[in-house]
């Protein structure tokens, strides 16, 4: 970093704070000055659009949370009075709800980014991980809020999923009874449901704050899987990614208000437009198709107890990916079979995603039980063995180089470094 | 903090083990309601009482679901064939192995009564359907014979027996057993 990196405020009041609590220098230095490498692409600007739709969904959620009844009588009749009386209710229900499936999409390729650039890499170990458990505490958020319009697959997908608990051996019945508060899913677990998706996007507001700290010490990945070496190699945060993230936040909320205002219904499930009924199970289950390829791999799997902890490793085993990865180059694009065996890895989870929203049933199954097998072996045995044999391509000596090609000089039309002056 | 382990404990140490103890004595006297208040509550609890079901207007061949403790019930009155089907399986190559005696009341084999819950995880199977004579669960293909056996798909587990016990020979207690009977 350069010497204008140092936030110097001229003016008197911002000195005066500045000397009590350093909020505008944390700003400037991490979000103003902050180097970022000058070769990003367009698949680092999701982690801007995540933030985003966490802001959004947390402003949303608040405002329904005004509207909503958490009661198994009330709780389905609420939520219709919020799409038919309350003004604006139905938009804000629907920013919600496919709020939540833009938040899915963009976690998604913010993780495919990370698996093809090798983000997870030295040094950025940590910051994979709380990725990881960022991830599993959006799943869980999902989850709870899918139950509180107590229709049919809420109820439904409640009593699935409260149920995989009971696969533990010994104490699985008492664990379930307990997060049910009852003898099956009801009142009390609608209650507790309420109460916990009101407060986990506030963890998950605590462990971005995290991550992003840890972003800051390692800095960010880029396509060369290089690290910055001269200043040459990077530019400041602000203009450059402020203003390629909000770009890119506008392209993204055009598809998001697609959804909103022409097919507000079509990621969700119509059965779900059906109160709860505790004594009629729908002819076919599915959960939200953000956890369908879970859900594919739960149902491969012949028994009960490996269904479910097949379903906990395949999350569990990303975070393991720092360390089942041997090889040290960072980049796909200079792995040629890597990039192969990964390219097939993200089809085989969309096929695993497909499988899961079919009845299981004959073909289904098998295939789901192919895909699964491939899933387990990408991560434990063609990952670690890639690392040892595989030729990579020669890496670029810099980011400068990558992006300007061989023999540029060093100072050739680099953007300067940091930003102007405050 | 630094101390020499042949030394005579000092009053600090006394009172560093004894605030720690104290601390975790307390943690865990706040964690057990914090915990406790989640399982089933009083009134949860009272509305769970036995339920008494009349069993005549059940036709043979019929299946009625109940509920008790919000777990729906099957009541199955099985015709002879049943009976004979679910008796004549080899029942000790079932996934979960039971004589057809085990699952029904004595003298009572035409009545089955079985937690309509699939041990898999937690759908209710739909009656009539299936290969075997029983229940087909929609939610990921397990299959339940007459006798309420698991004979196919993921579900791990036979329908449980929930306690019950017959007042009269058409009326049956769901939530007690008979006394003297296990």
């Amino acid at each position: 970093m350069s010497a204008n990196s140092i936030y110097k405020p001229q003016n008197a009041f911002m000195q005066w704070m500045e000397r009590r609590l350093p909020i505008a220098g944390l700003v400037y230095s991490s979000f103003v000055v902050y180097p970022t490498p000058r070769n990003l692409n367009y698949w680092w600007t999701f982690g801007g659009i995540l933030t985003f739709m966490l802001g959004v969904q947390i402003i949303t959620g608040i405002v329904l949370a005004m509207h909503y009844t958490p009661h198994v009588d009330l709780a389905f009749n609420s939520v219709e009075s919020i799409m038919r009386d309350v003004n604006y209710g139905w938009l804000l229900r629907y920013l919600h709800s496919n709020g939540a499936s833009f938040f899915f999409v963009a976690v998604y390729a913010h993780i495919i980014r990370g698996m093809y650039y090798g983000s997870y890499k030295e040094p950025r170990e940590v910051l994979w991980i709380l990725g990881v458990i960022l991830f599993l505490l959006m799943v869980m958020t999902g989850f709870m809020g899918y139950v509180l319009p107590w229709g049919q697959m809420s109820f439904w997908a409640a009593t699935v999923i409260t149920n995989l608990f009971s696969a533990i051996p010994g104490v699985g019945d008492p664990i379930v009874t307990w997060l049910w508060g009852g003898y099956a899913v009801g009142n009390p677990t609608l209650n507790r449901f309420y109460s916990l998706h009101y407060l986990l996007p506030f963890v998950i507001v605590g462990v971005v704050v995290l991550h992003v700290w840890a972003l800051h010490m390692v800095g960010q990945n880029n396509p060369t899987g290089v690290e910055p070496k001269t200043e040459k190699d990077s530019v400041a945060f602000t203009p450059y990614a402020t203003v390629k993230d909000a770009f890119f936040i506008g392209v993204f909320c055009l598809f998001y208000a697609y959804f909103i205002f022409y097919i507000p219904n079509f990621l969700g499930h119509p059965d779900n437009y059906i109160p709860a009924n505790p004594g009629q199970t729908p002819t076919h289950i599915v959960p939200e198709w953000y956890y369908l390829p879970f859900y594919a791999i739960l149902r491969a799997i012949p028994s009960k107890l490996l269904g479910v902890v097949a379903l906990g490793a395949s999350i569990v085993l990303l975070a393991f990916l720092p360390w089942l990865d041997t090889s040290r180059v960072r980049s796909a694009k200079y792995r040629p079979l890597y990039r192969q065996f990964l390219i097939v890895f993200f089809l085989v989870v969309i096929g695993l995603g497909y499988l899961g929203s079919q009845p299981p049933e004959g073909g289904y199954v098998i295939a789901a039980r192919f895909l699964t097998a491939y899933y387990f072996v990408f991560l434990l045995i063609i990952l670690p063995l890639l690392g040892l044999f595989e030729t990579t391509k020669p890496l670029p000596n810099s980011i400068l180089e990558s992006v300007l090609g061989e023999g540029v000089r060093a100072g050739a039309s680099a953007p300067p470094a940091s930003g102007a002056k405050v | 903090m630094t101390t020499i382990s042949a030394a005579e404990p000092s009053r600090r140490d006394f009172l560093y083990v004894a605030t720690a103890a104290v601390g975790a004595v307390g943690a865990a006297a706040v964690l057990a309601p914090l915990i406790g208040q989640m399982n089933p509550d009083a009134s949860t609890i009272a509305a769970g009482a036995p339920v008494e079901i009349d069993l005549a207007p059940l036709a043979a061949g019929q299946i009625v679901k109940v509920f008790w403790r919000s777990k729906p019930i099957f009541i199955f009155h099985r015709t002879k064939d049943d009976i004979a089907k679910a008796q004549a399986v080899d029942w000790h190559s079932l996934p979960d192995p039971a004589p057809d005696s085990a699952r029904v009341k004595d003298g009572h084999e035409q009545w089955l009564v079985v937690i309509g819950i699939c041990t898999h995880l937690g759908c209710i199977p739909l009656p009539h359907q299936g290969n075997y004579d029983g229940w087909f669960c929609p939610c990921h293909g397990s299959q339940y014979d007459s006798a309420g056996r698991i004979r196919q798909g993921p579900a791990p587990a036979n329908l449980p027996l929930p306690p019950y016990q017959f007042v009269s020979d058409s009326k049956i207690r769901i939530g007690e057993t008979a006394p003297g009977n296990a």
